[in-house]
Formats: structure tokens, C-alpha cells, sequence
């Protein structure tokens, strides 16, 4: 049990530092995140009533979006610098292996979102209460994002087309996580209850953190051969 | 190989024959054998089903002649869901017993699921023209099927990525089971979305009681397409074993005997 | 038989959906076909290349 402990820690430890050190590259999912919000009201125009009605979808969009971005990275450097072959050949569990990586992805992409859409939930003057229920979904959200993202990372790590056929592969799966954290917001935007939907994410989150790391192992080991 | 024993257990003989045509080389040999059988029960089965549709069957009370798209739409959404739930038997099968004729199944399978599930989409779409007024509309069904095309095709670009064949079965296997688990949730998702953005609404596509001489026709296409996708999937699956055994034995036997005939 | 091609006003809906089904059908039974032929066509070029002993 410690040795699955540890295996995870050391896993996000590393990678979060080496995202830490190139801090421009850590950004640039943040910047695109925030560009793609501001690219709706350029589209839309900044009819306010309009912008209230739909922010919550703009905000969840760009957030998966964004998402989506950083996960071709997830096992990229590991790829070209052996650690791949290292994960898979190592006495180390590939079930711990691919908790930490899903985890690491969050740590490097989900919460730097997280953090990122608070101010974005004031541009686009969302109340405190629906921002609240909006942080909480992506929250959820985020995190359900890393898990699945990561199984299909390892899948198509290292082939040609890339981060497009990734972001082919998983948007599919990612909507059901739209759909019920952007009703959740607009629940909240109106004044209605948003319990049920944040239900279903949670729902949907421990379906993702039992199951998906199981495919992530099950990737690895066959991206290796 | 035989042995003289007393009459023989019928489970082993069952056993013993599925064994036997888990190798490709048995199975290339009996689907040859069978797709000429398969391409007439499918000709005689769609010659059947179009005259019962677009003939015998009666015209609808509310949609007049426009209803009889049911006979191609609804037979290709069922196909576009079973061939998916084959292809995740298949991909289970290959993954946990390694099983080659199982990955070479499920990658014949796609390519037909996927035209299914575009001809779903679009005499759908055509046939929501008449009957709704408009070409697309964001229902349940027709956004659930548009999502599984979208899973198809992400499955065929998967394939096609990976340069060996066996690995890029056994990757396709795990993104059709990522897929498989996802695809309730999805489903559910979106008739809960959908709801939720029109209110509820009644799909006029099933109605809740069909008129038996409607309904039979619709069984009789509905058994054409799948005598169709077994028979196409052959053709596909004996490609595929080529590829996969070409340097084995059999295949050179194989072709050396047809150079020999022709 | 103008009735039949009619379909009640509804031909053009009719006819495209099915012209389409058969398009798609014919497609998919023709493209692996071919597919089947020229691997069956490599394989035996193959073979007269083995044989005809080069190396």
C-alpha cells in the first residue's frame, strides 16, 4: 500500500516540478483559456443579456478546451526520453503510475483553470452564488477531464496527428461532463437549485477515478509493444 | 487426428469447434464457404423488405408516404448500436484472451458501423424535413447517434495512426471499452439535456404502437442489414487475416493452389 | 406507377433517403471487395518473385 502511495507521490512530484520549471509553458493553456472566453462577446457582441445566458457554457467550453490542450504533453517527455519503456518495465505498479499521472495532470492543467476562471467569472459578471456552483463544477469536472484525458493520452502518445487525434478521441467523452457542468452554472445563473447536476459529475468523477487509471495501465503496456 | 472413441460430449464437440475456428486460417476457409450463401439471404431478404415497404406496407395516417424512410432509418441505427456492442465483445475478447480472429473482427466491423450510423444520421435528417419542418433537430436519438459517429470515426483514425496492425487492434480494443462504458452515460446525458433545453418531447420516429403490416417489413429489413453486415464483414475479416498471417504456411499454400486454378 | 415514384408528394424525401441507403451499401460492398482482389493479387506477386529466386 505504501509502495502504491509513494510510486503516486514521486509520479506528481516529478512532473509538477518539471512543469514548474518551464513556467511559460505552464501558462500558455491559462492564456488560451482566457483568449477563448474573450473570443465570444468579439463574435457574439457584448449584448448583456445575451453574454449572462450563455457564459457559463463560453466558460465551460473554453475550460475543456484548454483542458484538452495540455494532455498531449502528459506522457510526450516521457515518451521521447525512455521514461515511457521505464514505467511499464519497473517493478512499479502501472495502476499507481497512471493515478499519478492523471493526478499530475490536474495539478498542472485543472487547477491552474480553476484559479484561472475566477476572474474570467467576473468578466463575464457571474454572482458570487453561480460562480461558486461554477468553481464547484469545474472542479468536479477538471478532475474527471485529467482521469479519462490521460487513458487516451497514453493511447496515442508518440503517433502522427498527434494532439488533434487526441482531442478527436476524447472530446466524444467529455460531453457528458459539459453538459452537466454547464447546467449546473446555469442552473445557478437563474436562481435555480444545481444540486442534481453536481450530483451526476460527482457521479461521473468516482466512475472516472475507479475505472479510467485501469485503462491507462492497460494503454501503457500496449503502447510498448 | 481422429480418435474412436464412443459418441462424443456435444459441449466438448461445441467447444472443440469454436477452438478450431478461433484460428484464421479455419475461419478463411469456412467464411469463403459461406459469403456466397450470406450475399443471397441478403439480396433475397433487402428485395423482400423494399417491396414490403415501399409497396404492401399501408401509408401513414399522419406522414403519408414520407414514414416509409423508417424502413432504411431504423434498421441503420440498430446496426450502428449492435455493431458497436459486437466490436466491444470483440475488443474485450482480444484483451483478455488475446484472442487474433477477435481484433481482426472488430477492426472489419468499423468502417460498417460507421456508414450505418452516417446513414442514420442522414435519412433522419431527411426524414425530419417533412415530419418536423426541419432538417436537424437537436433530439436525443439523432444527437446520441451523432456523438457514436463521432466515436467511430475517432476509432478507424485511431487504426489507421498506428503503423502495426496487432498493436493498433489492441489500442482500438481499449478506446472501444473507454467508449462502451461512456456510451449510457452519454446517451443519458444528452436525453437529459435534451429535455431540459425543449421540454419533453415525444419522438414521432417510434411510434409506440406500429401496425403489424408496418412492422413486418421493418423486421424483414431490419434481418436484410444484418445479413448484409455479416456478409461485407467477412469479405473484410479475410482481408485482414491475409495481412495478419502473410507469412504463414497456409497463406502460401493458400495462394499458390489459386495460382495453380486460375 | 407514377404514384409509386410520387410517394404521396414526399418523392424527393423518399427516394434521396434511399438513394443514399444504396449508395452506401453498394460502397461498402464494393470497396472491400477490390480490397480483398488486390491482396490477393499482392500475395501472389509475391510468391512468382519468391520463386523466380532472386537473392
Amino acid at each position: 500500500m505504501t509502495r502504491y502511495v509513494s510510486t503516486i507521490r514521486l509520479v506528481i512530484t516529478r512532473d509538477v516540478l518539471r512543469a514548474a520549471r518551464s513556467q511559460t509553458e505552464a501558462l500558455h493553456p491559462l492564456i488560451f483559456f482566457a483568449l477563448c472566453v474573450l473570443l465570444f462577446p468579439f463574435a457574439i457582441g457584448s449584448d448583456e443579456g445575451l453574454l449572462e445566458r450563455i457564459a457559463p457554457g463560453i466558460l465551460w467550453v473554453s475550460a475543456l478546451l484548454s483542458a484538452t490542450l495540455s494532455l498531449e504533453q502528459l506522457f510526450r517527455s516521457d515518451y521521447q526520453d525512455g521514461s515511457f519503456e521505464l514505467f511499464v518495465l519497473s517493478k512499479a505498479s502501472t495502476l499507481a503510475i497512471s493515478l499519478g499521472k492523471s493526478l499530475t495532470h490536474w495539478f498542472i492543467s485543472g487547477l491552474p483553470i480553476l484559479l484561472m476562471s475566477i476572474p474570467l467569472c467576473l468578466v463575464l459578471e457571474l454572482n458570487w452564488a453561480t460562480t461558486q456552483v461554477f468553481l464547484a463544477s469545474l472542479f468536479a469536472g477538471t478532475l474527471t477531464m485529467s482521469f479519462i484525458g490521460a487513458a487516451v493520452s497514453a493511447l496515442t502518445v508518440g503517433l502522427r496527428g498527434g494532439g488533434l487525434l487526441l482531442a478527436m478521441l476524447i472530446l466524444p467523452l467529455y460531453i457528458p461532463v459539459l453538459i452537466f457542468g454547464s447546467a449546473a452554472a446555469s442552473n445557478a445563473a437563474q436562481g435555480l437549485p444545481a444540486a442534481a447536476e453536481l450530483y451526476f459529475l460527482t457521479g461521473l468523477l468516482i466512475l472516472a477515478v475507479t475505472l479510467a487509471p485501469w485503462a491507462t495501465a492497460a494503454a501503457l503496456k500496449i503502447r510498448l509493444s | 487426428m481422429g480418435n474412436s472413441r464412443g459418441p462424443k460430449n456435444p459441449t466438448k464437440l461445441v467447444f472443440s469447434s469454436l477452438h478450431k475456428y478461433a484460428s484464421p486460417r479455419h475461419f478463411y476457409h469456412l467464411s469463403l464457404s459461406i459469403s456466397p450463401w450470406l450475399a443471397w439471404l441478403a439480396s433475397a431478404m433487402f428485395g423482400l423488405g423494399i417491396v414490403g415497404g415501399l409497396v404492401i406496407a399501408p401509408s401513414d395516417y399522419q406522414q403519408g408516404d414520407s414514414f416509409r424512410i423508417i424502413y432504411v432509418h431504423v434498421p441503420s441505427a440498430w446496426m450502428s448500436l449492435f455493431i458497436y456492442v459486437t466490436m466491444a465483445a470483440a475488443a474485450a475478447t482480444a484483451l483478455v484472451w488475446k484472442i487474433k480472429l477477435a481484433e481482426i473482427a472488430m477492426r472489419a466491423s468499423a468502417m460498417l458501423g460507421a456508414s450505418f450510423t452516417f446513414l442514420a444520421l442522414v435519412t433522419g435528417s431527411i426524414w425530419g424535413k417533412p415530419t418536423w419542418g426541419t432538417y436537424w433537430a437537436w433530439d436525443a436519438r439523432l444527437t446520441s447517434e451523432l456523438v457514436l459517429l463521432f466515436l467511430y470515426i475517432g476509432f478507424i483514425a485511431l487504426q489507421t495512426a498506428y503503423s502495426d496492425r496487432r498493436v493498433a487492434a489492441r489500442a482500438g480494443a481499449v478506446l472501444i471499452l473507454i467508449g462502451t462504458v461512456n456510451i449510457p452515460i452519454i446517451h443519458y446525458s444528452v436525453e437529459w439535456w435534451s429535455s431540459l433545453h425543449q421540454g419533453p418531447t415525444i419522438s414521432k420516429l417510434d411510434t409506440p404502437s406500429i401496425h403489424i403490416d408496418m412492422l413486418i417489413p421493418l423486421l424483414v429489413m431490419a434481418s436484410a442489414f444484418m445479413t448484409y453486415y455479416l456478409a461485407v464483414m467477412l469479405t473484410r475479416m479475410r482481408c485482414e487475416i491475409l495481412a495478419y498471417e502473410r507469412n504463414t504456411n497456409w497463406v502460401r499454400e493458400f495462394i499458390t493452389a489459386r495460382a495453380h486454378h486460375s | 406507377m407514377s404514384d409509386f415514384l410520387h410517394m404521396g408528394g414526399y418523392a424527393f424525401y423518399v427516394w434521396s433517403a434511399y438513394g443514399i441507403t444504396l449508395m452506401v451499401l453498394i460502397g461498402n460492398i464494393i470497396v472491400p471487395r477490390q480490397a480483398e482482389r488486390a491482396a490477393l493479387a499482392e500475395l501472389e506477386l509475391r510468391l512468382q518473385r519468391a520463386k523466380t529466386g532472386d537473392t
